[in-house]
């Protein structure tokens, strides 16, 4: 199951709604990630009431979900079927590989009111959607001793820039809003935001999965990534990650 | 036109400006790469005759420069009173050429620029999709790192293909520190350097036999035998096997330091690296300044000194004339083994364990060099009694 890989094992509890087919995962309150596997990625999918919720252990259901291994060998597949008889009851995976099931009950709790970011389309004041290839080059690349990441985009020279202040000095990344990575390309007016590295890192497990990303900052400078990953079926997924500004820094 | 405007002021206070483009790129990298192998900071020095990049070991056993002549460039900007020079940890320099095996393909054009105003080294690299990496790196100042060798004086020199060196090299394993080089008239013997108080019925020996045929060139003045690190030998085939330039080997009788050299007609590399001397037995490599019983307990009174001073006076290096240097010493325990370097905290450090070089490069230049000041801090300052009785008179007690 492709979504599992994009499950960052750092989250401790992922809320499951089945009404959009979310699954989300909130860690420290700052960062707010979630996968969204459209329905169709499932062979079957029944629900029997409007919204589904409940909580269960992020690493627990990774460490079931990847119970045959986890890794993927070309020609073995596995095979998953969730169950969940609601409120009360536990989380139910039936897992199979070449013949052996593994059944796994997980406990549920409540949903958590699952942090709002307030993030909507309405208040994005930048948008830009490259491909993946290019930023993957540049998050591995990226000065690990700097605490924060800026991301500043502008409708004006240097157009989409990451930037880092490590214990060597500063490094800037250059995507020019004409360049052949840049699938789109809306900025309205310069915003500089930083925010924490740590926060930021482990998107680039999405990043890494992904063909193509989405980067849109609001008024506010809250940022919001958009993962396009496609598995081998060739169905769609998106991870999401929202994530708040560290400071807020003026223009340059 | 504000953009335009600022860019053309920063143009003009441009101390320095190298542009490298296509295959240099990989090749610039590489080098910096290469020297890491030796030391941790990296030496920058920008002068007419090309720009030098060199490190240096801790223990002062290991020299490597890489000199990139302005036709290595497409631009080449040095300053006019080569008056800078800097140094920086390598890893940040490092840190710029990631994805060492993709540059080729990605980057288009890589430039090294140093602004007036600012303290920083700034490393701009081009690459495809518009996309730009601008490294602003900071920098120490410090003096000029040299080494005084002469491969024109040695007796013996062999030049092979980067390859046959890289396949004798990966017979010794990865850990192993010192490897011995011998030669006759008509072979060449490679074998692991063993200790002599190690337990020889444990040690592992290895030892690979290459004909004088393997060789592109091969002149052998004397049979002999040095030994020398293994870990900058393979720094420098790093470089050499990937750029496909054959590597030379000068090398004289033990003590004198074995020189590695790749060159091109647009660079040149030398890996100067100390080798053990003849009758020392390696005891104690880490602290033992005593040297072997039969000799008299400073070398520098034996008959090496008359070649090195031979070798001071016949070794040119640009642009440094006056910078009072010592030629690389050979002691017994070369891992003391020492490069001038005049910047004034390492000689504080290096006060502090009282190096040998730095002890005898006084003795030595104390009657050479007509004037003290030309060794400000070095001169009056080592007094470890390691020499003998025979050169007091400029010497104070140790402070």
């Amino acid at each position: 199951m492709p979504s599992s890989q994009c499950i960052h094992s750092g989250w401790r509890w992922r809320t499951v709604s089945y009404e959009f087919g979310w699954l989300t995962a909130v860690g420290l309150i700052r960062v707010f990630v979630c996968l969204i596997p459209q329905a169709d990625i499932f062979q079957e999918y029944i629900i029997k009431e409007d919204a589904v919720g409940f909580q269960v252990n992020l690493t627990v259901l990774l460490d079931c979900l990847t119970i045959f291994g986890g890794s993927t060998v070309p020609g073995v597949c596995t095979a998953l079927r969730m169950c969940y008889n609601g409120y009360g009851y536990p989380l139910t995976l039936f897992l199979e590989e070449g013949g052996v099931v593994t059944v796994c009950k997980i406990n549920t709790q409540e949903p958590e009111e699952p942090i709002d970011f307030d993030f909507c389309s309405t208040n994005v004041t930048n948008k830009v959607i490259l491909q993946s290839d290019s930023l993957k080059e540049a998050f591995s690349e990226l000065d690990m001793t700097s605490e924060v990441l800026q991301i500043t985009m502008s409708p004006s020279h240097p157009y989409f820039r990451l930037s880092t202040f490590g214990n060597s000095g500063n490094a800037h990344y250059d995507y020019p809003k004409d360049s052949d990575m840049m699938e789109l390309f809306q900025c309205t007016k310069i915003q500089t935001n930083r925010y924490k590295m740590s926060l930021l890192k482990p998107s680039t497990k999405a990043l890494a999965l992904s063909c193509k990303v989405s980067v849109r900052t609001d008024s506010r400078g809250f940022l919001s990534l958009q993962y396009l990953v496609r598995n081998d079926d060739g169905q769609i997924c998106f991870v999401e990650y929202y994530c708040c500004p560290d400071e807020e820094v003026e223009e340059e | 036109m504000q953009t335009l405007f600022r860019k053309n002021i920063v143009d003009k206070q441009n101390i320095m400006d190298c542009v490298s483009t296509g295959g240099n790129v990989k090749v610039l990298a590489k080098a910096i790469h290469s020297l890491s192998r030796v030391g941790e900071e990296l030496y920058l020095e920008p002068v007419e005759e090309g720009l030098a990049l060199r490190s240096v070991n801790s223990s002062r056993s290991a020299f490597a420069c890489f000199l990139l002549s302005p036709l290595f460039f497409q631009r080449y900007q040095a300053p006019s009173d080569q008056s800078f020079r800097c140094k920086m940890p390598i890893k940040s320099v490092q840190a710029v050429f990631k994805s060492l095996a993709s540059l080729d393909r990605s980057v288009e054009k890589c430039r090294i620029q140093l602004n007036s105003e600012k303290s920083r080294l700034t490393i701009t690299l081009h690459c495809k999709h518009g996309l730009l990496k601008t490294h602003n790196l900071s920098y120490q100042d410090c003096e000029s790192l040299q080494a005084v060798f002469d491969k024109g004086s040695c007796a013996n020199v062999l030049q092979a293909q980067p390859r046959l060196m890289v396949d004798t090299v990966l017979h010794f394993p990865p850990s192993l520190e010192e490897v011995n080089l011998s030669v006759s008239s008509d072979r060449v013997w490679l074998r692991n350097h063993v200790e002599d108080d190690a337990d020889s019925s444990r040690a592992m020996m290895t030892e690979l036999c290459l004909s004088s045929e393997e060789f592109d060139h091969f002149a052998v003045g004397s049979q002999t035998s040095v030994t020398f690190c293994l870990k900058e030998l393979r720094g420098l085939l790093v470089f050499a096997e990937s750029s496909g330039l054959p590597v030379s080997m000068y090398f004289d009788e033990p003590g004198s330091p074995v020189i590695l050299s790749v060159t091109d007609n647009v660079l040149e590399a030398n890996f100067v690296l100390a080798t053990l001397s003849e009758d020392s037995h390696p005891k104690n490599h880490v602290n033992s300044k005593r040297p072997d019983t039969e000799q008299p307990p400073d070398d520098f009174m034996s008959d090496d000194m008359d070649s090195f001073l031979i070798a001071m006076e016949t070794s040119e290096l640009p642009g440094l004339s006056h910078v009072p240097t010592s030629p690389p010493r050979p002691t017994n325990n070369y891992r003391k083994h020492s490069f001038s370097e005049e910047e004034e905290e390492e000689e504080e450090e290096a006060l502090a364990e009282g190096p040998p070089n730095k002890k005898f490069c006084s003795l030595l230049f104390g009657s050479v060099l007509p004037t003290p000041s030309q060794l400000p801090n070095q001169t009056m300052q080592s007094q470890e009694v390691l020499a003998s009785d025979s050169e007091d008179e400029n010497q104070t007690e140790t402070s």
